[in-house]
């Protein structure tokens, strides 16, 4: 049966080519915008680090001496809070974080210095957020004791100093320091840089920056005091005042990630956290007791807003634009299947049931649908090569998974029956009788 | 022309009249948003940074202690005016469309108590106020003692000039020259008030405060080194800065060149607008091809119409209507569908517009938007219309006397 309607539908689709072609490409077109904004939406929202993101947590307590009870802790940690909380190894893996941009020279290859953007960690960085190695390993527990002088280096840097060749061994020359390369990441692209987002409500929707590339080399993170002492990257401060040195200063420049593997893990760090919190404040440090968060990962880019505002507009817009093209699909289906009333009205006295003809006419409107997506397809490419040329961070992610192209035409075809459902209710209710007698 | 028995006929075809209405309307409300969205992108782009951008350039360089620069600047300064067509060089911490310079909650008195919302600091060395070409409207310049040296952000007293928009917002109404302002524990002091002045990026409360901005002389040393102002003849200034970031290599060989940020401050305003120009550019055509599907549907149901009542139209010829009243006929039917879809599509418009409001920052949408947008979609109903009223009036009377 659904071959016979197939042919039907083919055959009236050949009918009026040029009505056909205007509905394909109005699908087409609405599906293209539609399917290019989703996918940029998909690739932004998406989980970066999927099966491990529930598990992983963002501890924050408030420092600030601000008394207004309504006050939102900082985005990052002052040294001691985040000292003090990593060092209770409360946590099933725990890393610190603090980002530096330094000069950077290879004592070994004659290139002219560069400066690289860096992170000071820990040794449970690369098991927590599974950072793919090419050669070597990161750093063990002892180095970060002992600040042992070492380094990871990303792929990028390893191709741009040593030709991509295992340079385990090297040393590099950060700012005035040496320090020793023990292991060189495989290409790695989280999208965003989750561990790097904070601020996010700050920056007005403009949050394309987050889309970027992870640091280029990563040192333990007692080293990179070592080497960098005070030149950190600094996300704000309480008080213009009080000491020059960064690790007593009342800025906040240290992020904390931890690892809970379970439920009940969660709900004995979250109390940790308002005990450290009640002791500081008996200890007179803090203002606000109270004033804990532990966001999970995906709770915290939500939190940041990572999606870029002018993504989301564009999606809101693309949809939009996909109604009107669904409007106007619904008036042109309309005026062609009840063009067709007095075939119809032949089938009916010829025995079809109303069923029969809204089957029909739903494959009719199918068909322009897999058509449309076909053409939707196409233009979601283009759409996404254009994209893949602007100069965004995210730029060199956009692509199309297997899953949106899926997507793309399981809309299509959604879409158009959507479109085809009123029309075919309509020709299925052509009364047989009246169409015969103006044959 | 009768208007009753157009919404007669409408009345049968209820399903096809509703939904092109609703597409108008839906066209309406998306034409209005799209519309002033790209009006407020283009006036974005269109900031005047109150500088002279056609005669700057900026050149930095890193790889030293911010807290330990030497004589990184004198070197510099020396070594960049030597540079063949520098007209003047000197030290400041970031220039308009550059890096995100200083941005500080300021207070209006000591205690702090008083809000004055997020501005943008640019501190400049001497010279960099003459180069940047700021146009004063009262007030004075700063004078050589008002560069005093700085620890750390800015110096802890100093003799500031601010935007004319920064001091109607602090001090409406009042003479700004002589007030004053804290930021935490620096004091500030208006000497000048200059007609525009943009401050590096946009601030916290969106693109209004893109004029936020203060100016505060200081002395180069900590704090203030590694990035300079340049400024030449427009005509040379591109082989200016590339002749001066040449020599960069002989001036501070153990420096690292920031090629990104060294740019002309033409090159960072149009980087810094791109974004904004891609989006609106897409918004454009976005409208385009929506107001296309919008006629491609009107063109569709109407010579459907136009096809379905041919012997009436025939009848109609056949007892005295002309051509002219068959095509008004069209006509109208098309400008009353437009027009309710018109109606729905105003309100829509003002609902998007409150949706925008909430989650993008957008100021309201101004009301002339409304009927710019009406007369838009009134015109593309007619234009579509007319193809398939022509047809319909071109149907001979004779078509009435076949089959019955």
């Amino acid at each position: 049966m659904l071959a016979y309607y197939l042919d039907l539908a083919l055959r009236s689709l050949k009918r009026n080519k040029m009505l056909t072609a205007l509905m394909v490409l109005a699908i087409a077109v609405g599906i293209g915008a539609s399917m290019t904004t989703l996918t940029v939406m998909h690739l932004l929202s998406g989980d970066p680090l999927p099966g491990r993101s529930q598990h992983l947590f963002y501890p924050q307590v408030d420092p600030s001496p601000d008394p207004n009870p309504r006050h939102q802790p900082f985005d990052m940690m002052d040294y001691r809070s985040a000292m003090d909380l990593w060092s209770a190894h409360r946590a099933d893996r725990q890393a610190l974080i603090a980002r530096a941009t330094l000069k950077l020279r290879a004592p070994e290859v004659s290139q002219p210095p560069l400066m690289v953007r860096t992170l000071a960690t820990t040794t449970d960085f690369f098991p927590m957020f599974d950072a793919p190695f090419r050669y070597g390993q990161g750093w063990n527990a002892d180095d970060d004791a002992q600040r042992a002088r070492v380094a990871v280096i990303s792929d990028d840097l390893n191709r741009k100093l040593f030709g991509g060749a295992d340079s385990v061994g090297r040393t590099l020359r950060l700012k005035d320091s040496d320090v020793r390369i023990v292991g060189v990441l495989a290409p790695w692209r989280p999208s965003p840089v989750f561990y790097d987002v904070a601020g996010g409500r700050f920056s007005n929707g403009d949050t394309a920056s987050f889309y970027g590339k992870p640091e280029d080399v990563l040192m333990p993170f007692n080293t990179g005091q070592d080497v960098n002492a005070d030149g950190f990257d600094v996300f704000t401060c309480w008080s213009t005042g009080g000491s020059k040195q960064l690790q007593s200063s009342p800025c906040v420049w240290v992020s904390l990630w931890v690892q809970l593997d379970s439920a009940a893990k969660v709900r004995e760090y979250a109390g940790f956290l308002a005990g450290y919190s009640t002791q500081q404040k008996t200890l007179g440090r803090f203002v606000h007791a109270d004033n804990t968060k532990l966001h999970s990962l995906m709770q915290w880019l939500d939190f940041n807003r990572v999606v870029p505002s002018d993504v989301r507009l564009q999606a809101w817009l693309a949809f939009a634009f996909l109604a009107i093209c669904l409007f106007n699909t619904v008036g042109l289906l309309l005026a062609k299947f009840l063009r067709r009333a007095g075939e119809i009205g032949v089938r009916r006295a010829l025995g079809a049931t109303r069923r029969a003809v809204f089957a029909q006419c739903l494959v009719e409107a199918g068909l322009l649908g897999l058509l449309g997506g076909v053409g939707g397809w196409l233009l979601t490419m283009v759409g996404l090569w254009l994209i893949s040329r602007q100069p965004v961070e995210y730029a060199d992610l956009a692509h199309l998974d297997a899953s949106m192209f899926v997507t793309t035409f399981v809309l299509a075809v959604v879409v158009s029956l959507l479109a085809g459902a009123l029309p075919a209710l309509r020709a299925s209710r052509v009364a047989p009788g009246l169409q015969l007698k103006t044959l | 022309m009768q208007i009753k028995p157009i919404l007669a006929a409408l009345r049968k075809h209820r399903i096809a009249t509703v939904l092109i209405a609703m597409e108008i309307a839906l066209a309406c409300a998306v034409l209005c948003n799209a519309c002033f969205l790209i009006a407020t992108r283009l006036q974005l782009t269109q900031v005047n940074s109150g500088v002279d951008e056609s005669a700057l350039a900026v050149l930095k360089v890193s790889g030293f202690d911010m807290d330990k620069p030497g004589d990184l600047n004198a070197r510099m300064v020396a070594g960049l005016r030597a540079v063949p067509g520098v007209q003047s060089a000197s030290v400041v911490n970031t220039v308009s469309f550059g890096e995100q310079g200083g941005n500080a909650g300021i207070t209006l008195d000591r205690a702090g108590k008083q809000q004055g919302g997020v501005v943008g600091f640019y501190t400049g060395g001497p010279g960099s106020f003459e180069a940047l070409g700021l146009q004063l409207v009262s007030g004075r310049a700063p004078q050589a003692d008002d560069f005093q040296p700085m620890a750390a952000f800015v110096p802890n007293d100093s003799q500031v000039i601010v935007s004319r928009t920064l001091a109607e917002h602090l001090w409406p109404g009042q003479d700004p020259l002589g007030k004053e302002f804290w930021c935490d524990t620096y004091h500030f002091r208006v000497v000048g008030v200059v007609a525009h002045m943009a401050r590096p990026g946009t601030g916290e409360g969106g693109t209004g405060t893109i004029e936020w901005s203060v100016f505060v002389p200081a002395q180069p040393g900590p704090n203030l080194a590694g990035t300079y102002l340049l400024r030449a003849d427009p005509k040379d200034l591109s082989r200016v800065l590339r002749d001066a970031k040449a020599a960069v290599a002989k001036i501070a060989p153990d420096m690292v060149l920031d090629h990104g940020a060294s740019r002309t401050i033409g090159d960072l305003r149009s980087d810094y607008f791109r974004q904004d120009r891609v989006m609106a550019g897409m918004l454009v055509g976005v409208i385009t091809a929506l107001l296309l599907v919008t006629a491609l549907g009107i063109v569709g149901l109407a010579s459907f119409w136009v096809q379905q009542r041919r012997r009436q139209i025939g009848i109609r010829r056949a007892i005295g209507a002309t051509r002219g009243d068959i095509l008004r006929y069209f006509q109208i039917e098309n400008f009353l569908i437009v027009t309710s879809g018109i109606a729905l599509g105003m309100l829509l418009a003002y609902a998007l517009n409150l949706v925008l409001m909430q989650h993008y920052e957008l100021p309201r949408l101004p009301l002339y938007y409304l009927p710019v947008g009406a007369l838009m979609l009134w015109a593309l109903g007619q234009l579509a219309v007319l193809g398939p009223a022509l047809r319909a009036a071109a149907v001979p009377p004779v078509v009435a006397t076949r089959s019955v």
